[in-house]
């Protein structure tokens, strides 16, 4: 794991790379998190790409996973956390980004890092975030039909109707 | 033409009009005229999800030329039982027996990559027994899950005696997890902090009898399979993909190692005290089905020798973190401290709390990187559980080994890629 002053030069270095220096505005890193030893980049959601080329060319070149999060009721309401592994000297850094409730929508990485189809499906999937650009969006897990993302904090646990349950009522008939 | 003979009842028109000559026009030039002047056509398969060789129930669209696959496209989610969706809802110690059932014969990996995000995010510290009991039970697990992938491998090649002789050691070792654990499958015996109670007396001598047996039966195997005349055939060259493209899509574990990357967790990262054991990285050479074949079996041999190390220098001392906010206290504790009993009380009913952070953490398990990414809010229930599951990112690699090659070695191919549909669902 980077430790958190690396962590500190890592940001900056990302920050004067885009030309925008300490300016607030059109800043790739909007901040830094080091907790129990794991460091994790917060960046705006447009410059995925640019960063995460960026971090590949310092070495993290393994992109270990991709998770999606949901923040509700916090605004921006969606997480996506990239993992990222440098094999060479054994280090990882979490990427991550948050997207706005109504319409996430992010670039999708999946040009440069083919890992990331199933996984950016999987969180289209469960949270509705689309990755613009990637080749195949479509649910992975759930049936195509299906109504709703599953994994939303807001999406209610149980209560599932099952294909075979929707006339129970009339085969059964009334109890006697 | 007869379709208009009166005569001929409705279904026997309609079947009599049916010709092919509108679907070979569709294939334009990628139908090669051969010597005899009949065309190959591009058949679609479906295949799955029901099928004995898919190892679960995946589904498969393969496009053929001939018997060449052109083209392979994984279908997943028809065991999605929306086991991360329940974690939310479950106190942190109560989320351990449903993330057992994602992939079903690592249970103890599952576990531990669980157990130990929340670990890290409570900042506990596991106690050395407790280490060592989780890599005795870790290793077991492995070679257990290896021998199963070898049993229904070699069963896809048409062996069927190795099925029962696989499945017998594996028998010897979900017996021992009976005996420390009292399941024999989804043992819910890691648990966060350490591991649930001791050994019993007489595990380590049933162990030392397993481990000790256990070489000549690998033994046995290679004997068996290494060189014989079809596994060879069969193995050797096929699947192949280099060593670049498979982290390019994410590939971990044996099947990465196939292809000359020595790259583990255990040695890499170690956790759960792997830095104390000495051990070998089996490695492939070109990547293809044999390889990965020859680094499992290999493997097995490495975690015999783990285990062994792990049981001779099993520390004394407690065999789960003393830290009574998080495990639960003695049973004898409970007739005598008041204390206890509303720790107790308080674990049993709402459980432990855990404060607000998000945590991703790696282990290896049998078939490459299983992650667990947890979240939590500052309350008992963890607020996103996530895995990433090494069979879901591996099955991206599927279409890459198996297309150019025959039909039959794409049933191979899925055998040494052995994918667990319950992981890869969840």
């Amino acid at each position: 794991m980077p430790d958190a002053s690396e962590l500190e030069l890592i940001a900056r270095e990302l920050r004067a790379a885009e030309g925008g220096g300490e300016a607030a505005s059109g800043s790739p890193v909007l901040d830094t998190v080091f907790f129990r030893g794991r460091a994790t980049l917060i960046v705006e959601p447009d410059h995925i790409g640019t960063v995460l080329r960026r971090l590949r060319a310092r070495g993290y070149a393994f992109l270990a996973s991709v998770h999606g999060v949901d923040y509700y009721p916090h605004e921006p309401r969606f997480g996506v956390l990239y993992e990222l592994l440098d094999m060479e000297r054994v280090e990882r850094i979490t990427v991550k980004l948050r997207l706005a409730g109504a319409g996430p929508q992010v670039d999708s990485v999946t040009d440069e890092w083919p890992t990331a189809n199933h996984q950016e499906r999987e969180i289209f999937d469960m949270f509705g975030v689309r990755f613009g650009g990637h080749p195949d969006l479509r649910r992975i897990l759930m049936p195509e039909d299906y109504e709703g993302h599953p994994l939303r904090r807001d999406f209610p646990l149980g209560g599932e109707p099952v294909l075979f349950t929707y006339n129970e009522d009339e085969t059964l008939g009334s109890p006697a | 033409m007869s379709t208009q003979d009166p005569s001929l009842s409705d279904s026997r028109r309609r079947e009599q009009s049916i010709t092919i000559a509108p679907l070979e026009e569709q294939l334009g030039e990628r139908a090669e005229r051969t010597g005899d002047g009949t065309s190959q056509e591009l058949l679609t398969l479906n295949f799955g999800p029901h099928h004995p060789a898919t190892h679960g129930v995946l589904r498969l669209l393969v496009t053929l030329q001939g018997e060449i696959v052109r083209s392979v496209k994984p279908i997943i989610g028809y065991v999605h039982t929306g086991i991360e969706k329940t974690a939310e809802d479950k106190s942190y110690w109560k989320v351990i027996p449903v993330i057992e059932r994602m992939d079903y014969l690592a249970y103890f990996f599952n576990a531990l990559a669980f157990c130990g995000a929340v670990e890290t995010l409570l900042g506990l510290e596991v106690p050395k027994r407790a280490q060592y009991l989780r890599v005795i039970h870790l290793e077991l697990n492995r070679i257990a899950s290896h021998l199963f992938w070898l049993g229904t491998s070699a069963l896809d090649l048409g062996a069927i005696s190795m099925f029962w002789y696989s499945l017998r050691e594996r028998e010897q070792i979900v017996d021992l997890f009976e005996m420390s654990s009292g399941q024999r499958m989804h043992t819910r015996y890691f648990q966060v902090g350490g591991v649930i109670e001791d050994i019993p007396p007489g595990f380590a001598a049933k162990v030392r009898e397993f481990t000790s047996i256990m070489p000549a039966r690998i033994d046995q195997y290679e004997d068996l399979l290494r060189e014989n005349e079809i596994v060879l055939q069969r193995l050797r060259g096929t699947g192949r993909v280099d060593g670049a493209e498979l982290l390019s899509l994410g590939v971990t574990g044996p099947l990465l190692r196939a292809a000359g990357n020595p790259w583990d967790l255990r040695k890499a990262e170690p956790y759960s005290s792997y830095g104390d054991f000495d051990f070998k990285i089996p490695v492939g050479t070109v990547g293809d089905n044999y390889d990965r074949f020859a680094c499992r079996l290999a493997e097995m041999r490495e975690s015999v020798q783990i285990v062994e190390q792990a049981l001779a220098g099993l520390p004394e001392g407690p065999f789960i973190t003393e830290d009574r906010k998080v495990a639960l206290p003695p049973r004898h504790e409970l007739a005598t401290s008041m204390e206890a009993l509303i720790h107790h009380f308080k674990l049993v009913t709402e459980g432990f709390r855990v404060a607000p952070g998000e945590v991703y953490f790696p282990v290896e398990s049998p078939r490459g990187e299983l992650g667990c990414f947890v979240r939590s809010d500052g309350s008992s229930k963890p607020a996103r559980v996530h895995m990433r599951d090494p069979s879901f990112v591996n099955l991206q690699a599927f279409s890459r080994m198996a297309e150019g090659g025959y039909i039959a070695d794409m049933i191979a191919t899925l055998a040494m890629l052995d994918p667990i549909l319950g992981g890869i669902d969840r």
